[in-house]
């Protein structure tokens, strides 16, 4: 094992340990080692992905950490090349918001427990991408859950922080239940929960079925569809996506590297792992797919209307992700990961430049209070603006180049449900457009609608935050280089590198289907932008019209079509009641109680009335014993 | 020769007038005595049998009983007169703090 790819994973671990320890005597000075380890694990990542390039493959175990029996399970890395494009993108993203945080966070209390959350989530995020087996996957998984929860906790006496943080939690132990089931069946299909030997094996499996309940499953149909549901929790798809907008009650910079950029593209990263298995199960499939177009339009038509910077931006974050799982739905692997590489960096831009907004407007988040503040900040306007472009995947655009990949392949997939996420996606991709440059328009455009005290302070944020934004921009305009397809002069270079790994999507558009694909999906970013312009900068009154056309479409994606309060009214509130009739009132108290406090009660009563025999009276303890002789005397007469 | 059954007859009366004043004398220095004449009645009654036996086993026993009962009689009163300087009686009545 080399050990720069050791020290990819474990520096971070490093500056966990000692910032959390002797964080509060660094003080002002204890965002060093987190920046210093991470960028010494970024640079070790460029040189394992050069390494990968070159042809060179780790697999190998470190330590045996559970052996029981039969099974036996391994600390190990798997460095391939999904590995190495993982690696990269976690530890350029996690730099940079490590960088951007030493502003962001500056003067906050618990600066020192941000950065060693930090590093704590960078280290379990690495654990996750370099796991060579579905135990340490599962375990990176928990820990970046955890690491998620105390930093969206972060503000832990603000109210709504902290419930964020339970709902992120509980609303993922849904999700796990079923990944840690998925890993059972693996377990007890494969006897080994290592990825080469599953992999290898995987065609011996494809037509078993097993009994549960008097139903019979098709067993790689079940396997897959459970991981797929711990990935609909990491990746917030719905039925699970409640947590996500909720987790904005973070700090920023934890927005833009946990909730935008890599812990919830761990989903995507799952079923690209096990693209083997998932190959054998048309159905779960089809799910994927459906359930990505699905949570596309779902999430991009809730972006639409919503007020707060922030959350526009995270639901923007769940309609992407959606998109990946379309890609790897329609068996495109390897689109869906370069969606992933893309999405990561201009997404991570759009939310420090909302993080710089942020801290210019002094902790106003409502878009209804800005407007006009391209002349306040430039940098933050000009780097909002390349990553706007990309997300709505102009020509030339990283974006562009993911996206449309992601449409063409998805169009002429044998996927049944191809076409259906071909049509949803180019829909959502005027959506995305319109709304992204709404934001862009209300927050840059216009005139200032914030309190004068606001205006007054209004200027461009500090240099450790504009530079981040500037090396994101770099790579949300350039990132798409590495994948321009064949029919634009480019030669693929992204599907081909991971062809070992994500396999060959089984047909390809030919060049004349892809053109008018893309024609059409820029056309329709194109008239999202228009759109946007038109109701935003040429026709202010516009908005307050369609509003009132349409009252209830406004209410329904406003209210994010009331999911949280049908969650409320089904789960929440007859958990509650739930919980504290039967549970409070009858078990624990009724119950438990009685048993508890009874047990003593008798005994004390027992032992008062026998305790009067001590009465601390020698005499008295000397009849006893007298007594006592001439009974043993007795019984020793009486039996012999 | 006086014959065994008078040595065992004085040994039973010593160790019933020990028994007795154990149980029914509340001085604690009496009470210590009386524990010191069934230990020596019973030093008594070894002594006769060896002697009966023509064995040297039982006085060589005795000695020990004698050497530790010396030792414990030392503690014993070294207790009693702490014992007294910290309730200035040795009333075994009077000393019944130790009760459930």
């Amino acid at each position: 094992m080399p050990t720069y790819l050791l020290l990819i994973p474990f520096l971070p671990l490093f500056s966990f340990v000692v910032t959390f320890l002797v964080g509060k005597r660094l003080g002002v000075h204890s965002h060093w080692l987190p920046i210093i380890t991470v960028l010494i694990s970024f640079s070790c990542a460029i040189y394992a992905f050069f390494q990968v390039k070159n042809g060179y493959r780790v697999n190998t175990d470190l330590y045996t950490w559970i052996s029981s029996g039969a099974m036996t399970v391994s600390v190990g890395f798997l460095l391939d090349e999904l590995t190495s494009v993982m690696l990269i993108v976690v530890t350029s993203v996690s730099a940079l918001v490590h960088i951007y945080s030493v502003s962001y966070m500056k003067e906050e209390a618990g600066y020192y427990r941000f950065f060693s959350y930090l590093s704590l989530f960078t280290f379990s995020m690495l654990m996750l991408v370099l796991g060579n087996n579905f135990l340490q996957l599962f375990f990176g998984w928990e820990a970046v859950g955890l690491s998620s929860y105390l930093l969206i906790g972060f503000y832990y006496n603000k109210v709504a922080a902290a419930d964020a943080g339970k709902k992120a939690f509980i609303v993922n132990r849904f999700g796990d239940f079923g990944f840690i089931l998925g890993l059972f069946l693996i377990y007890a299909s494969f006897g080994t929960l290592h990825y080469e030997p599953v992999f290898a094996n995987v065609a011996q499996i494809a037509t078993q079925t097993f009994t549960m309940l008097g139903v019979t499953f098709n067993l790689p149909t079940a396997i897959t569809l459970l991981l797929f549901g711990g990935a609909i929790g990491k990746s917030a798809q719905l039925p699970l996506h409640v947590w996500l907008p909720d987790a904005m009650e973070g700090p920023t910079p934890v927005s833009a590297l946990i909730h935008a950029a890599t812990m919830v593209t761990a989903g995507v990263f799952l079923v690209a792992r096990c693209n083997p298995i998932f190959a054998l199960s048309m159905t779960a499939l089809n799910v994927i797919t459906i359930v990505g177009s699905i949570t596309c339009l779902f999430a991009a038509t809730i972006a639409l209307t919503q007020t707060d910077i922030k959350r526009v931006v995270a639901y923007s974050t769940i309609s992407q992700l959606a998109y990946m799982f379309i890609a790897c739905g329609v068996g495109a692997y390897s689109a869906g990961v370069f969606h992933l590489f893309t999405h990561a960096y201009f997404k991570a831009l759009l939310f420090l430049g909302c993080g710089s907004i942020i801290l210019g407007m002094h902790h106003e988040q409502d878009v209804k209070y800005m407007g006009g503040l391209k002349k306040y900040m430039p940098i933050t306007y000009w780097t909002f603006l390349l990553a706007s472009l990309s997300i709505s995947g102009v020509p030339g655009f990283a974006g562009f180049f993911s996206k449309d990949e992601i449409l063409a392949m998805a169009f002429v997939s044998p996927v049944g449900a191809g076409k259906f996420a071909w049509f949803i996606g180019t829909i959502v991709a005027g959506l995305t457009a319109f709304y992204s440059f709404r934001l862009f328009f209300l927050i840059f455009h216009g005139q200032f609608r914030g309190t004068a005290e606001q205006q007054h302070h209004l200027k461009e944020s500090p240099k450790t935050i504009t530079i981040p934004l500037i090396l994101l921009a770099i790579g949300a305009v350039g990132a798409g280089a590495f994948g321009v397809p064949a029919v634009l002069g480019g030669n693929a270079n992204w599907s081909h590198f991971l062809e070992p790994v994500l396999g060959h999507p089984q047909v390809h558009p030919s060049h004349f289907t892809e053109i008018i694909l893309m024609i059409i999906s820029v056309g329709a970013g194109a008239l999202g932008i228009f759109l946007a312009w038109q109701m935003y900068i040429n026709n202010p009154g516009l908005p307050q019209k369609m509003q009132d056309r349409f009252p209830l479409l406004y209410r329904l994606s406003l209210h994010k079509y009331y999911v949280d309060e049908i969650y409320g009214f089904l789960i929440v509130k007859p958990m509650n009641s739930f919980s504290r009739h039967f549970i409070l009132n009858f078990f624990d108290i009724g119950l438990i109680d009685t048993i508890v406090n009874g047990i003593p009660k008798l005994i004390g009563q027992l032992s008062g009335t026998i305790r009067k025999v001590q009465n601390g009276l020698v005499s008295h303890y000397l009849a006893y014993m007298g007594g006592g002789i001439v009974f043993i005397i007795f019984l020793i007469y009486a039996r012999s | 020769m006086i014959p065994l059954s008078w040595y065992m007859v004085l040994a039973t009366i010593l160790f019933s007038i020990g028994i007795y004043g154990f149980l029914v004398r509340r001085n604690i220095i009496i009470m210590f005595l009386s524990i010191e004449l069934m230990l020596n009645a019973v030093n008594l009654n070894l002594v006769a049998m060896s002697h009966y036996l023509d064995s040297l086993r039982g006085q060589s026993f005795t000695l020990f009983i004698i050497t530790v009962a010396a030792a414990e009689a030392a503690i014993g009163l070294g207790l009693v007169i702490v014992l007294f300087r910290n309730k200035k009686t040795v009333y075994v009545d009077h000393i019944n703090e130790l009760k459930g």
